[in-house]
């Protein structure tokens, strides 16, 4: 009797979940592990589902490495996200892949997206159609030591404003044993890290060039332009000695640890800065060069929703998807994380530009450049290996140069096929 | 039921017209499926499944499609992936005589300590259990320019210019390659042991009531009795040389295989290949050229070193 009672309340139970299973439609989010994104995402779902019970979101996520592997093996054989975040460079694998799909024009209107968001969301567009929405975006700056400017004689509230300053400030800050070996750094030197998006989209430009044309299809930096701009990259090593590609292991870490006087990073190494105990760091645009030209690299991470979405499902998808691209979530992202809003109403408030912190980072967006990479770990081997052939191999710049845009644009080419 | 059921079907059944013998064939295939099945499908299927890859274009996301030995031929025409098997002989030639050496000499010569003995001996294996990636970020540390790199340190305070080691296309091979050695000599260490122990003591003690000295001793009676040691060893490390990884990755992973590609083993260039740009077709040709290698140096060193 008692067992039969049993069966019948676990029956109920069953059939009431399935009721309420049935009436909540649940969509998947994925993300990569990144202890602060995966924070501000659980407080965008929970606030999400407050104004939207019917819909319930799961996020999972998963380490970095292998990221498209895993995502484009999970869509593939049906399973995986609804709504997924995805790198701005990776769109076109993704697209080929058959893994995201365009954004309903009804819901996501062209025109709105172009007005509202910061000029570099045309990565996310193919022909007419935009692909994802981000939430947040990254630019760089120049990170300075106000400690060591201070110990150096330079006026901690007065970084340096263009290139020339730049190296005046980083010859003072450097320091050298004996023997002549740098002990502290006026300038990180680390292509591997931020130095690439630096030489290609700000340095080739300030000395008149331009990296790519067509799109970003034709490598354009092997001039002049381009020569000058890496000239004056491995000069910082091999001329002013302000600093050393390797020391200190990463720029990060040198300047983390003090002994740098300034690096260049972006939005995403605030959070590591921010436990920084032993010294005051401020931030600062980007130099200018001689004329007052500035340029900057900003990037995102973008959502989008997948081939896998259809029916209530895609509706549903849809519906976070503006959540998580409008101001409120991009507000509540910020303060989490510390990225960048990419909406300009958003972003660009009195009191944002106005921070002493995220206001440079602000106005480097203004004129930000975002390169389309075809395939950004091989593109940024290249000029890892660029600068590498003239700071180790001693060759000539020229020659150097030469290689690294054929290099390139074979690269790019085979990404076409 | 189960049981009455089965024995109503029993008399008809194939089962009961087997003789015991034909049965006890049965069951051991029976247990023997499960590791095969497994090996089959683990191991062989996902091998040809590369034979086949390496024929097509696949990129994870769209479809393969047959390119014929287009993939054979661009690797053979990428100067790339000639560097790359350079350093992965380099790795080989350099790794394999330098670990046996140097644990042949530390076996031989703990072999004759009796003091503390299991004690050394475990001090010695001890690397070989650290996992390769947490050992590769300490010598990577190791290997820093002043003022936070220990070697260089030490050089500078007496006054020695401080070396490149992972920042230079000469030395970084061979800085890479040390900690391998070293965490590989605890393995080769007890193997060679192992092998000492073997060889009877009546042989040395007839040798040294003939008076042969002690190099007589080792060149005539150790060494070619351990050969069958010396065979396994070769060929156990010279397979981890060519598929050395971990260190190589994890020494430098900013720039991994660098500077300029001067510590690049083919292992991760089909790494990169494949996760990185995810030329998947390209990879699978790489996987299959470096399977072949490491067959027919497998296959050589065998023959070689086999007793005639």
């Amino acid at each position: 009797m008692r067992f039969r009672h049993l069966l019948a309340s676990v029956a109920l139970g069953v059939a009431a979940l399935a009721a309420t299973g049935a009436k909540a439609v649940e969509i998947e989010y994925w993300q990569y592990v990144f202890d602060t994104r995966v924070k501000a995402m659980n407080q965008l779902i929970a606030k999400f589902q407050e104004a939207n019970p019917d819909i319930k979101v799961k996020q999972t996520t998963f380490p970095y490495a292998d990221y498209q592997t895993k995502v484009a093996a999970a869509i593939l054989a049906g399973q995986g996200p609804d709504v997924v975040q995805l790198f701005y460079g990776w769109t076109d694998n993704f697209i080929a892949g058959k893994m995201i799909r365009p954004l309903r024009a009804e819901a996501f209107p062209a025109a709105d997206i172009e007005r509202d968001f910061f000029p570099i969301i045309s990565a996310m567009k193919r022909g007419n159609d935009y692909y994802g929405l981000p939430t947040a975006v990254r630019s760089l700056a120049l990170f300075y030591n106000k400690k060591a400017f201070k110990d150096a004689g330079l006026d901690p509230n007065n970084p340096p404003k263009n290139l020339d300053e730049l190296v005046a400030a980083a010859e003072k800050t450097t320091k050298r044993d004996a023997s002549g070996n740098i002990v502290s750094a006026g300038l990180t030197l680390d292509m591997a890290g931020q130095d690439h998006q630096w030489w290609r989209e700000v340095l080739v430009r300030q000395y008149g060039g331009v990296p790519y044309t067509d799109n970003d299809t034709k490598v354009a930096y092997n001039d002049e332009a381009g020569l000058k701009a890496l000239t004056f990259y491995t000069d910082l090593q091999k001329k002013h000695k302000v600093g050393q590609v390797g020391f200190m292991d990463e720029g990060q870490a040198a300047f983390r640890a003090g002994l740098a006087a300034m690096t260049i990073d972006g939005t995403f190494r605030l959070g590591s800065f921010n436990t920084i105990k032993g010294f005051e760091w401020g931030v600062t645009e980007l130099p200018a060069n001689a004329q007052g030209v500035r340029s900057n690299y900003a990037s995102y991470f973008a959502n989008a929703i997948t081939t896998k979405a259809d029916g209530e499902k895609l509706a549903a998808a849809e519906k976070f998807l503006t959540y998580v691209s409008s101001p409120e979530a991009m507000k509540i992202w910020m303060d989490v994380v510390g990225e960048l809003p990419a909406r300009r109403a958003a972003a660009l408030t009195p009191e944002n530009t106005a921070h002493p912190i995220y206001g440079p980072f602000l106005k480097g967006l203004e004129y930000s450049r975002t390169t389309l990479f075809k395939d950004e770990a091989a593109q940024r081997q290249v000029a890892i290996d660029m600068a590498n052939r003239v700071l180790i191999g001693g060759e000539d710049p020229k020659a150097s140069l030469a290689k690294a845009a054929e290099a390139e644009q074979a690269i790019i080419d085979r990404a076409k096929r | 039921m189960a049981t009455i059921a089965q024995r109503e079907a029993a008399p008809g059944g194939l089962w009961s017209r087997m003789s015991l013998g034909q049965k006890q064939v049965m069951w051991a295939w029976g247990f023997l499926a499960v590791p095969l099945i497994f090996y089959a499908v683990i191991r062989f299927w996902p091998t040809f499944q590369a034979f086949y890859l390496s024929v097509t274009d696949w990129t994870i996301t769209r479809p393969a499609s047959f390119v014929g030995l287009e993939n054979y031929k661009r690797l053979l025409a990428d100067p790339l992936f000639w560097q790359v098997f350079r350093n992965t002989f380099m790795y080989l030639i350099l790794g394999t005589p330098i670990s046996l050496g140097i644990s042949f000499v530390v076996a031989y010569y703990l072999d004759r300590v009796r003091f503390m003995h299991a004690f050394i001996r475990a001090l010695y294996f001890l690397p070989f259990l650290t996992t390769a990636a947490a050992m590769a970020w300490v010598w990577r540390w190791f290997y820093q320019p002043v003022p936070i790199g220990v070697i260089n340190d030490f050089l500078a305070s007496f006054g020695i210019p401080q070396q490149p080691f992972l920042r230079s296309t000469t030395q970084a091979l061979p800085a890479v390659l040390a900690p391998a050695v070293w965490a590989g000599l605890g393995f080769q260490i007890i193997i060679f042991l192992a092998g000492l122990r073997a060889i009877p003591v009546t042989y040395y003690e007839a040798a040294r009531i003939d008076g042969l000295s002690e190099g007589a001793i080792l060149r005539k009676i150790t060494l070619p009795l351990l050969k069958p040691t010396l065979v396994f060893l070769v060929v156990f490390s010279s397979i981890g040389f060519l598929r050395i990884f971990d260190q190589v990755y994890n020494i430098n992973s900013n720039d991994p295989g660098g500077p300029l590609n001067s510590t690049k083993p083919l292992v991760l260039m089909i790494y990169q290949t494949a996760f990185s740009s995810y030329e998947m077709g390209y990879a699978a040709a790489q996987t299959v050229v470096l399977f072949m290698i490491l067959l027919v140096i497998s296959l050589v060193q065998l023959r070689i070193m086999r007793d005639r």
